[in-house]
């Protein structure tokens, strides 16, 4: 019989109901995967053992009432450490967080709660979300459970490594420039981006506010789908909140890609793509062809400036979103004979160096005299990125592009070279700068057995053209493959 | 040499608004310290604002009261600066796309009407307060600092003048007339010494007659329109000096010392900050369109300059006109008194007299007493046909307002009706007349001065109410 943990959230869901599993069974099974994969990954910063327990046992006994909160109720699932937990440290995996119990959850914690989901605790990411490989966490990197000498991407990288490793079914991770998308593609599952503004950020740790948004990582579309509808909908208390309806994806998710319009973008698959990941790409958009899509190639020029722009962006947002980290309300606080020398003391020593260059990038960008050349300048380039996803989707009905350039790369291999680093997330931070949703799946393995990612995007509230491109793109794939470290054997 | 002062004011007033401008924290004065807190204005991780739609609206209606062009589309920016009671170290305010733009405040200075131009009126949030422990109190000295986040977050409106404004008695006309139509917007409880209305003002000298601007110098901390008065006169006065000493002024802020009563400088730091202001990613634009702004606009009640005119209207003075206008409650009675048949003019007299007076003493409000336009009519009536004396109608008026009834039943109870009787008066005069034979012969004898000692005896005589003006008829009468 196949180990709980490796179930899908749907198969769980199943088993669950048929009263094969119980939701403390499946529990212990996930918690018997971590205590095996952990000591190699460090997925987690914080494991609720406690807190998972009670979720469990109440979702057992609301199946034995015959209640039944829909397809979460006992499923477990990790959450990004950047996401608020009531009375769990949260800590964004900065040194400036240590020991910080919030005293709420955020409205995606509410909304998995109510759904009646296990939170088996919270995973790691590059310190404030601001990384390509999780290595950026004041805590120890995580590991890629393909391999634990590779990183697992990011910054979503102990979300997407627990999720591919079975320490966890789904998870909850946030993408500000691509940090759910590429570490879901570097550890071989599903990450999702929605529109902007259509999950609440109410209780996420800002990075940058206008790129920001909560995602899902699972290993199934299906199972991305479910936890989407969990957690998408208007919060009063986020004012870019989108107040329409959800996009309804289910309807058309297994209507397949006959007669619609793939387009993919030149710019983004051709120079600086390793060429094991453009031909898995390649070989992904023939068989949409074969499919009965009508692949278009199309030219979206500010995509060569996209990156400068979004490092401009991001990092003057974030030196504003991380000023409120002074030492004085919450978090360890370093004395100083002044008020300004106690925050610059804990800022300091609180704040690792990739954070505390994208805050000096975010002032110095936004200074008097700078600001029109940098700030001004990337929202210009921000305008462009939209007008050209705009005219792309005049001519296509969603755009396909590898992921991330290359698969898994090295511990260390980057950290060395920041601007190497930030060419990771080239593919997918157009899409953040443009709000529009996008979603990572695998599709298949480069020769050194990594897997090779691609990504589908859609314009703003497409969703369900998305989802249903890519649940044909998984359909067509038939990508089965399981990291070595989740299972047993790999982790002996 | 003569200078000629060029003065701006800036304008922070704290919105009554129930709850704070980005979250649903009550708007409280004198609660426990950080009771009134959440995630949002404490600036915790995760937390968001949303704005209040309320402040927005009162903002516009200032800036229509004002004249202001109000935006179509206007933005919250973050204002940045570390400062230990700014809990995000950033302030949410406006920048560059302000609600509204471009309005004027006409305001009386010795007779004439002068015109302040407003530059802008905008919508931020207040910081928490700080205390500071130690022998001085001020922050340089302090051995520790207290932190109530209370504050944090009520919404604050700025309005900016134009530097419009030529002496301390202009500046104070300005801040009464800006402190009187938010009053009567019912906005804010602007309360200067509270801090809910704050008065900052830029003051440069010139030589008189040039166009050219001198070097402005912030003044701040001034706690009433008394001591806005005061810092600006004593500030121009120590430009002035600077000047004719031969030496530039210098850019700074100065803080108003109302012990000493003088400015000294405060801390230089502030002047050389870079906000480094930017579009709040965390909101999205705010638009007022027409249909909106048209509705906010018929919620205008008559606003003091439209007031006073009208009060003139009615017989007033100017100066009891701006009397009335100014407190609270006065004209809507006053209205009320006209309506019921009272004479707008006498009833002024007697509401910003006797009545304000004893309200003074009191501590009561207008709105807490019982009295009414009525009564005031009613009190007029009975002067006029003189059945009460106006000494006895003020001992009325004091009786309606402690509530001891209408007007008749008080002058009954308190045994004020004049006697009306013509037969009776005349006896109380042979009566005093009889009683003092001297001075009545040196009357006859042309000693006019004691028509008032006989007044006088009949008046003792009847508890004094017999009408003087009746009794001194007849004693001239007697005298022949």
């Amino acid at each position: 019989m196949t180990d709980p943990a490796d179930l899908t959230i749907a198969g769980a869901a199943a088993a669950l109901r048929a009263g094969s599993l119980t939701a403390a069974g499946l529990l212990e099974a996930v918690r018997r995967r971590a205590a095996m994969t952990e000591a190699h990954l460090h997925a987690y910063l914080t494991l609720d053992a406690a807190g998972a327990e009670r979720a469990a046992a109440a979702a057992d006994d609301a199946f034995r009432r015959g209640e039944d909160l829909g397809p979460l109720q006992g499923i477990p699932i990790a959450l990004k450490d950047n996401m608020v937990t009531r009375g769990v440290e949260t800590t964004a995996a900065s040194r400036i967080l240590a020991g910080y119990l919030p005293p709420y959850d955020a409205t995606v914690v509410a909304r998995l709660r109510a759904a009646g989901a296990v939170i088996t605790g919270k995973t790691n990411l590059d310190e404030f979300a601001m990384g390509s490989s999780t290595e950026n966490s004041a805590y120890g990197p995580t590991r890629n459970p393909w391999d634990p000498e590779r990183v697992p991407g990011g910054s979503s990288g102990g979300a997407a490594a627990a999720v591919a490793a079975g320490s966890a079914l789904g998870a909850l991770g946030s993408d500000t420039g691509g940090s759910i998308r590429q570490p879901a593609s570097l550890c071989g599952v599903v990450g999702m981006k929605p529109t902007y503004g259509l999950v609440s950020r109410f209780g996420l740790i800002a990075f940058a506010s206008s790129l920001d948004q909560i995602g899902p990582l699972a290993r199934t579309v299906d199972d991305a789908v479910v936890l989407f509808e969990a957690i998408a909908g208007h919060d009063p208390r986020d004012a870019t909140s989108y107040r329409g309806a959800v996009p309804d994806v289910r309807p058309s998710l297994d209507d397949g890609v006959d007669g619609l319009r793939v387009g993919v973008i030149r710019e983004l698959s051709g120079d600086g793509i390793d060429p094991e990941v453009l031909a898995g790409f390649r070989a992904a958009v023939e068989r949409l062809a074969g499919a009965g899509a009508e692949v278009v190639d199309l030219s979206l020029p500010s995509m060569d400036h996209a990156l400068s722009a979004y490092y401009l962006i991001a990092p003057a947002e974030c030196s504003a979103n991380l000023a409120r980290f002074d030492g004085v309300r919450y978090g360890p606080r370093l004395e100083g004979d002044t008020v300004e020398r106690m925050m610059a003391a804990t800022r300091r020593d609180g704040f690792g160096p990739e954070v505390a260059r994208r805050i000096l990038l975010g002032t110095y960008a936004l200074s008097a005299g700078y600001y029109d050349a940098f700030y001004g300048q990337a929202q210009k380039v921000r305008t462009l990125v939209i007008e050209d996803f705009r005219r792309a989707y005049e001519q296509a009905d969603v755009l396909v592009t590898p992921t991330s350039p290359t698969t898994a790369f090295h511990l260390g291999e980057r950290t060395g070279d920041p601007l190497t680093m930030y060419l990771s997330d080239i593919c997918t931070i157009p899409t953040n700068l443009a709000g529009d949703p996008g979603i990572s799946l695998p599709i298949g393995l480069d020769g050194g057995g990594l897997p090779i990612g691609l990504q589908v995007l859609a314009p703003a509230l497409g969703e369900a053209v998305m989802f249903r491109v890519a649940r044909a793109v998984e359909a067509l794939g038939g990508f089965e493959a399981r990291p070595a470290l989740a299972t047993s054997e790999g982790a002996a | 040499m003569t200078y000629e002062a060029v003065i701006g004011i800036e304008t922070h007033v704290e919105l009554a608004t129930a709850s704070k401008m980005f979250c649903g924290c009550p708007v409280d004065f004198g609660a426990e310290p950080n009771t009134n807190v959440c995630p949002t204005c404490l600036g915790l991780p995760g937390a968001l604002p949303v704005p209040n739609e309320r402040a927005v609206a009162w903002t516009v209606m200032l800036g229509l009261a004002l004249d202001c062009e109000i935006a179509a589309r206007s933005l919250f920016h973050r204002k940045n600066y570390f400062y230990a009671d700014l809990p995000k170290n950033y302030q949410i305010s406006q920048y560059d796309l302000p609600l509204c733009t471009g309005g004027h405040l006409d305001v009386e200075v010795g007779g004439e009407t002068h015109r302040v131009g407003i530059t802008r009126v905008h919508l931020e949030e207040d910081t928490g307060k700080s205390t500071h422990l130690g022998d001085t109190g001020r922050i340089h000295a302090a051995e520790a600092a207290l932190l109530d986040f209370n504050r944090s977050g009520i919404p604050l409106m700025e309005v900016v003048s134009e530097p419009d404004i030529t002496g301390p008695e202009a500046a104070r006309a300005y801040a009464e007339e800006l402190r009187s139509i938010v009053l009567a917007l019912g906005v804010s409880d602007a309360k200067l010494e509270e801090g809910s209305l704050r008065f900052d003002a830029n003051v440069s000298l010139r030589p008189a007659g040039s166009d050219v601007l001198g070097v402005k110098v912030e003044v701040k901390n001034m706690n009433s329109l008394r001591s806005l008065q005061r810092a600006l006169a004593f500030e121009i006065e120590r430009q002035a000096e600077v000047l004719d000493s031969g030496e530039p002024v210098a850019q700074e802020t100065r803080h108003w010392d109302e012990e000493r009563q003088v400015t000294e400088p405060g801390r230089s730091k502030e002047e050389s900050s870079d906000y480094r202001y930017f579009p709040e990613p965390d909101l999205v634009p705010i638009e007022v369109d027409e249909a909106w702004r048209e509705r906010l606009r018929a919620g205008i009640p008559e606003l003091p300059a439209a007031l006073r005119a009208r009060l003139q209207g009615l017989g007033l003075d100017a100066d009891t006109a701006r009397v009335v206008a100014a407190a609270e409650g006065l004209a809507g009675l006053l209205d009320d008194t006209v309506a019921a048949g009272g004479d707008a003019r006498v009833a002024a007299n007697w509401l910003t007299g006797e009545v304000t007076a004893l309200l003074r003493r009191s501590g009561a409000g207008i709105a807490d007493t019982p009295l009414t336009g009525a009564h005031l009519a009613e009190l007029h009536a009975m002067v006029a046909g003189r059945e009460l004396s106006a000494t006895a109608a003020k001992e009325v008026l004091a009786g309606v307002l402690a509530g001891e009834g209408g007007v008749r039943r008080v002058a009954e109870a308190r045994d004020l009706l004049q006697i009306s009787d013509e037969d009776a008066l005349v006896a109380a005069v042979d009566a005093a007349i009889a009683g003092h034979p001297d001075e009545f012969t040196r009357l006859r004898e042309g000693e006019q001065r004691l028509t008032g000692f006989f007044v006088g005896r009949v008046m003792q005589a009847t508890g004094g109410k017999a009408d003087p003006r009746r009794v001194a008829e007849l004693v001239r009468e007697r005298a022949g």
